[in-house]
């Protein structure tokens, strides 16, 4: 084609980073062809032609494997299998055309509602070759056409789509017995299956839930059942109808044919109805997949259950552990405090006994001075005043400082040096100012 | 056809010829357009009829009226015999007129085709020869030399032994036939060779609906080349039926004022009945009255009557939903859906009828174009579009040597591999996603080779081009659903319950492609501000592609090759 079409939506942008050698970046393959046959007509096929050939000459074998490569779009007429006639069919009477089987005349037994249009305009074009009057006659057969007669009016039935429910309605050859309990104990899938497919054919909502097997889930089953019991059928019985007389002179006859008729087909819809809930009622009896949906529910079930009995112990449990656990702090918290205390007052009886101690070193080495009294006996009034002095520097200083001054006392006793550590230690509580210079006049 | 040498090329006066089971037409081309050529009675469709009387030879129209006075020396419906046992085939239009007959396995009529003497018994290939060698006369009359070839058209289902007794038939008559063409693709050329008609890539369907059959066919219509999708025969539903239909009403009709006298039962009464029921159908196409009127229609009794188009439409439903159904089920056959047809083509003297047209109308979207006389102005004569596309073809290759037109038609030269899925790029919607452009449409014959200019973004700059395969697909809206009727509800409806489905509301079907692989990418770069790229696509026989591309007017491009599979 040579002119170019138009598009008038925009080509993407280039996409950031994009990049191919020489701006092409070949992908894949295009997908595989099919060989067809193009028609040899008009002025673009001889051009392609011309290119074909390009002088070349094709044989009797050329076209016969080009041909058997194309792929074929007519039918072949004969692939059909054809289906014995039944001798006593053949006999029919054309008038009882409401009693035939239209799909036996038509060889299409096998298919019944299942045929597609195409195969009964099929199968009656070759019954017509067949049973034609005007070829038998030919042969110098009877001229009955009785037969012909019943293959028009199953043609006629079956083509008209309004008259081939009403027939496929009341077509029993086309129903499949439902199992029996027994019979259904084995492959339940299976017979059950083959039932509601045959069912399947009066709903009007298509397509329609099937049985399924042992590895459907609940949800599809719960489709399945609730369609089935909500079942939107076209099925009908006017093709049981009895005759309803044609005159007009039993005009009264012809009324109450008609009210019968009515009435009929009315209680065959209901008992139809009837028969397929029971249908389903007995199906969902025998299905194996709903008690162990039960089972699977009431197992869900206790397992919460359980669960929850489990959570709850788990809860008390938890609650006495923490509890115990707090009770035992506080003890422990107690008993801490309480040796804490102990020990505090121990370490206290302790201080006061160091302090003690250290009183009796610093007064001990006031003694063990003589009480810096210069040869003989120390006078009365010295010893009072060196141990008021000494009084007076303990109640100035704390443990600590008793215990340091008691320690540098400890073990002198040379009166000068015990009288030089005093000294030293009343110059320095006179230089904290914790004493005034002059005071203690008796260890300076 | 090799065995035969032939007419030479500059010696031969050709013409297009739709042979029919009920009708024929001849047509030739004056300065390359066809024209459709009457008869000496002015038909330009004519009954494929062939009658005797006294030994006088009576085609098309006149032989038809001797279905009456005459029908057992009158051969009607013989072409569908052509080239068959005779326990294949069937004889059912046969039965007013001379009956078939076997002989030695073969279709033969006994006739008294002379004025005096025993009657003959004619094969049906020398009555197809009579026949032809008429229809030769009346072209050669109208061309004013003696026509020496032609193109026929033959249905898609005619076997190899069929054509080869058709063109001995008419070789018999003294016409080479230069090349049979299948019916539906002759009326696709009759369309595409108008002066105004563009090549496109389009799927279409045609319809022909006529006498005793209805054959349906999808064609793929790529570049000009034609490729047949599917087909499909039907005939339970096509012209003869609908006579039927109005000779009941009409017998009907004639029994209410003629108590017990049914004129069905009477052979000349029934030919007379269905002669004039014809023409009232006809008539019906046009108008939407038609009158019926027969002179002693049975046991002398003359009448008349007239019947309205809404009537007929009513009565012949049945037979008109029959023809909706095998070209919904055709298209089907074809895999395809019937948003993917562009176009309807109606062929065949069916066509005609306006109901059958609006009913296509509906079935498929409003994009697709329905050409019939009632839907289209500018359609073609659908009785006329067989022997044109025909007479088109024979002016197309008159000047070939015979073995050269067979070597071109050799299945070695049709017989191409078509791609499976469109070859596209994608593009991008209004909403800014990415959405498949088709370049190369599924079924097209390969070689091919499709160019498309499309839009660079508007501020130009680099453009990317992803060419990638694209697939259709049918996505389907329903409406919100109403409340389910219960199966134990409706016991009071009577058996009317089959409409009510059709008042259900419509859901809303829409085709949508989808990006399948991706073959491969390339740019284009610095594009101007509203300029546009140029992408072709060229796909060999072996399904190596090469792909080129480049700014609209700009210079140098890009271009790749992908591998063949
Ligand atoms: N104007 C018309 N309206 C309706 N039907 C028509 C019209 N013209 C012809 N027909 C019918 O078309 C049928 C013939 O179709 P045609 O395609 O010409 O023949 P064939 O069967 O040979 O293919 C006949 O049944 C004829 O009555
Ligand atoms: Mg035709």
């Amino acid at each position: 084609m040579a002119s170019a079409t138009v598009v008038s939506r925009p080509l993407p942008t280039l996409t950031e980073g994009w990049s191919a050698e020489k701006d092409f970046k070949p992908v894949a393959s295009v997908t595989a062809s099919t060989k067809r046959t193009i028609e040899p007509i008009g002025p673009h096929f001889l051009a392609h032609a011309r290119r074909a050939r390009h002088k070349r000459t094709f044989s009797e074998d050329d076209r016969i494997e080009a041909q058997n490569a194309a792929k074929k779009i007519e039918k072949d007429e004969d692939s059909d299998e054809s289906e014995a006639e039944d001798p006593m069919m053949l006999q029919r009477e054309a008038k009882d055309w409401k009693s035939q089987d239209h799909y036996q005349v038509l060889g299409l037994s096998k298919y019944r509602w299942k045929a597609t249009e195409d195969q009964i305009k099929r199968a009656h074009r070759k019954k017509v070759l067949k049973h034609h009057p005007d070829k038998k006659a030919a042969s110098g057969a009877t001229e009955d056409d009785n037969f012909f007669k019943c293959i028009q009016k199953a043609t006629d039935v079956l083509l008209d789509p309004v008259k081939r429910r009403q027939f496929d309605s009341v077509d029993e050859k086309a129903d499949v017995e439902p199992p029996s309990k027994k019979e259904a104990t084995k492959d339940f899938y299976k017979k059950w299956g083959r039932v509601f497919k045959s069912e399947s054919r009066f709903s009007r909502v298509q397509p329609v839930p099937q049985l399924g097997n042992d590895e459907s889930t609940k949800e599809d089953v719960d489709t399945f059942y609730n369609f089935w019991y909500n079942f939107d059928s076209w099925r009908s019985f006017e093709y049981l109808d009895e005759d309803v007389p044609d005159d007009n002179e039993n005009r009264d006859q012809k009324r109450h044919m008609e009210r019968k008729n009515t009435n009929s087909r009315k209680k065959k819809k209901a008992e139809d109805n009837t028969r397929l809930r029971k249908l389903v009622d007995d199906c969902l009896a025998g299905d194996e997949r709903i008690k162990r949906f039960k089972q699977e529910a009431n197992a869900a079930k206790n397992k919460k259950k359980f669960e929850k009995e489990a959570a709850e112990k788990k809860a008390k449990e938890d609650a006495r552990l923490k509890k115990e656990a707090e009770e035992k702090a506080a003890k422990e918290a107690e008993e801490k405090a309480k040796t804490e205390r102990e020990a505090n007052k121990k370490a206290k009886e302790a201080a006061k006994n160091a302090v003690k101690k250290n009183k009796r070193v610093l007064k001990g080495s006031v003694k063990d001075a003589n009480y810096f009294a210069s040869g003989g006996d120390a006078s009365a009034a010295q010893i009072d005043a060196v141990l008021g002095d000494v009084e007076i520097v303990q109640g100035k200083i704390d443990p600590d400082e008793i215990a340091a001054l008691a320690g540098k006392l400890n073990g002198l006793k040379v009166a000068d040096e015990i009288k030089g550590v005093w000294s030293e230690e009343v110059k320095r509580l006179v230089g904290a100012g914790k004493l005034k210079d002059g005071d203690c006049k008796s260890l300076a | 056809m090799a065995e035969n040498k032939g007419v030479a090329p500059d010696e031969r006066t050709v013409i297009g010829l739709s042979f029919g089971n009920s009708y024929s037409s001849i047509a030739c081309t004056v300065d390359d357009a066809a024209v459709v050529i009457a008869n000496e009675d002015g038909d330009r469709q004519i009954p494929t009829i062939l009658s005797y009387v006294d030994g006088e030879e009576y085609t098309g129209g006149q032989a038809k009226a001797f279905l009456i006075r005459n029908p057992k020396n009158t051969v009607v419906s013989f072409r569908d015999f052509l080239g068959q046992d005779f326990k294949s085939i069937d004889p059912t239009h046969c039965h007013a007129a001379a009956h078939a007959q076997d002989v030695d396995g073969g279709v033969s009529f006994t006739i008294q085709d002379k004025a005096e003497g025993e009657p003959s018994t004619v094969s049906v290939s020398e009555i197809s020869t009579r026949y032809i060698r008429r229809l030769v006369q009346s072209a050669s009359d109208y061309i004013g030399k003696k026509v020496t070839s032609a193109v026929l058209t033959v249905p898609t289902n005619f076997n190899d032994k069929q054509k080869d007794a058709l063109v001995k038939a008419a070789r018999d008559a003294d016409l080479e036939v230069l090349q049979l063409v299948n019916e539906p693709v002759a009326a696709v050329l009759a369309y595409d060779a108008r002066p105004e008609a563009k090549v496109e890539d389009k799927t279409i369907v045609v319809a022909d609906l006529g006498g005793t059959r209805s054959d349906v066919a999808v064609v793929a219509s790529r570049g000009g080349l034609y490729t047949i999708l599917a087909t499909a025969h039907d005939y339970e539903f096509a012209g003869a039926h609908l006579d039927k239909v109005l000779m009941d009403h009409f017998a009907k009709e004639f029994m209410k004022k003629n108590k017990d006298v049914d004129p069905r039962e009477n052979a000349r009464s029934l030919a007379k009945l269905k002669a004039e029921s014809e023409a009232a159908k006809k008539a019906l196409s046009i108008g939407t009255n038609a009158s019926f009127s027969v002179e002693s229609l049975a046991e002398g009794i003359d009448f008349q009557s007239t019947v309205n188009r809404l009537r007929y439409e009513m009565i012949a439903r049945k037979v008109f939903e029959g023809i909706n159904r095998l070209v919904e089920g055709v298209v089907k056959q074809a895999g395809l859906d019937v948003l993917d047809i562009d176009e309807v083509i109606m062929t065949g003297g069916t066509s005609h009828t306006p109901r059958i047209a609006a009913n296509f109308r509906s079935i498929f979207p409003e994009t697709t174009v329905v050409q019939a006389p009632s839907t289209s102005s500018t359609s073609i004569n659908p009785s006329e579009l067989l022997s044109r596309g025909a007479a088109l073809q024979a002016s197309l290759i008159q000047e070939y040597e015979t073995e050269d037109i067979d070597q071109s038609t050799h299945a070695a030269v049709t017989t191409v591999p078509h791609v499976t899925n469109a070859i596209g790029v994608i593009t991008l919607s209004e909403a800014g996603e990415e959405a498949f452009t088709p370049i190369i449409a599924p079924e097209t014959a390969l070689p091919a080779r499709r160019t498309v200019h499309v839009e660079a973004p508007k501020e130009g700059g680099d453009v990317l081009i992803k060419v990638v395969e694209g697939n259709t697909h049918i996505k389907v809206t329903k409406p919100e659903p109403k409340p389910k009727e219960n199966g134990a509800k409706d016991e009071d409806e009577d058996d009317s319950d089959f409409d009510s489905e059709e008042d259900e509301e419509e859901e809303h079907r829409e085709k949508i492609w989808k990006i399948g692989t991706a073959l491969a990418e390339a740019s284009v770069r610095g594009t101007k501000k509203g300029s546009k790229v140029e992408v072709t696509v060229q796909v060999a026989a072996d399904l190596a592609v090469t792909i080129t591309t480049r700014e609209v007017g700009g210079k140098g491009g890009v271009r790749g090759n992908l591998k063949a599979p």
